[in-house]
């Protein structure tokens, strides 16, 4: 790897990490966007894979781009690609926490959160599009996409436990 | 409150967090251990830190981490909160990771991974209908779904772009909404 590689893994995961407003996966059409489709760091396929292992490990799902780091580089990507995701945000939360008074109501923030919202869960939802879409996804593929839909829509069942199931379905269905 | 946490009792704290809160429900369970068994800030504080932490760029969990380390510890123990937050889960994932590479021309890990994808994508999908049943209720913010969803999935807009154009309108809207009650 590169000197110019580790730099444009901080400039993608910084970059990101400053515009991950909403939370959830709202950054993944994003990500996929710039490892994927701008610099090819790794195949569509690879990105469905390392998002859904990222669902089902514990932690905050953002450990999403440990995985593409280390695609991309090794443990020293990893590492970067964590830490450029992490900081920017991070010293920006800890600046806030001192400037704004904790128990404050305040109508603006009010107004940020839920005009932001419903562009958040667009992006939510898109993110689950673009792994579909980018991925030949297969028949079986679309049955189980639709039962897990249903059932963590429905159901309060552990996400965790859907996402390995669905695993476990795929397997036993064979060449599917 | 007495005496502060050390560094390293905040970094435990949220290492437990992370790895108990075993698929999803992360903000719930640092909540409870934040608030109820811990006592480190009220139920009030942690709310309107939540509602500061979503608002503000980064992942919620992580930046909950920083908010409560700053507050009973500086930056020493924000560092600390986020370091206890993400070690071992990183090592996890890296170790999945490393697992996964190995094996990824295996047939059986190949279907697995199809269908953990696929059920993956059904969990976002789950978590954009639970939270837009809730938010989605007025024309405005159905429209901005709608064309954030088409700009990120189908245009594959960058998002700086997306929220550009989106992020004030939807400002501007939930503003005079919020001014006028």
């Amino acid at each position: 790897m590169s000197a110019q590689t580790l730099w444009q893994i901080c400039a993608v995961f910084g970059a990101a990490s400053l515009l991950s407003f909403g939370g959830g996966n709202a950054i993944v059409p994003q990500l996929q966007l710039q490892t994927v489709v701008e610099h090819q760091w790794l195949t569509a396929v690879q990105f469905a894979d390392s998002f859904a292992i990222a669902q089902v490990a514990p932690g905050p799902s953002v450990l999403l781009v440990t995985l593409l780091g280390y695609h991309v580089a090794g443990f020293a990507g990893a590492l970067l690609a964590t830490v450029a995701m992490i900081l920017p945000a991070a010293i920006l939360v800890a600046i806030m926490s001192r400037v704004w008074t904790i128990g404050e109501h305040s109508h603006w923030h009010v107004a940020v959160e839920r005009g932001l919202a419903p562009v958040a869960i667009g992006l939510i939802a898109a993110s689950g599009i673009v792994i579909a879409g980018t991925v030949d996804h297969r028949p079986i593929q679309w049955v189980i996409s639709t039962a897990a839909t249903l059932l963590l829509s429905l159901t309060k069942l552990n996400p965790v436990l859907v996402v390995a199931g669905g695993g476990l379905l795929a397997m036993a269905w064979g060449g599917a | 409150m007495s005496e502060p946490p050390s560094a390293w009792e905040l970094a435990r704290a949220f290492n437990r967090i992370a790895l108990e809160s075993f698929g999803g429900g992360l903000s719930a369970w640092s909540r409870e251990v934040i608030v109820r068994e811990r006592g480190w800030v009220t139920d009030e504080e942690f709310l309107s830190a939540s509602t500061i932490c979503r608002i503000l760029p980064g992942a919620n969990q992580v930046n909950m981490a920083v908010f409560v380390g700053m507050k009973l510890r500086g930056v020493g123990g924000a560092v600390a909160a986020v370091i206890g937050l993400c070690l071992v889960p990183m090592v996890i994932v890296l170790a999945a990771g490393a697992i996964y590479l190995q094996l990824r021309d295996n047939h059986a890990l190949r279907n697995l991974m199809r269908g953990m994808t696929a059920a993956a994508v059904g969990l976002t999908f789950s978590v954009a209908w639970r939270q837009g049943r809730t938010l989605l209720t007025a024309p405005v913010p159905l429209l901005l779904f709608i064309l954030s969803l088409v700009m990120a999935a189908a245009m594959r807009a960058p998002l700086w772009l997306t929220l550009l154009l989106l992020g004030p309108f939807g400002f501007a809207w939930a503003w005079r909404r919020e001014t006028a009650s």
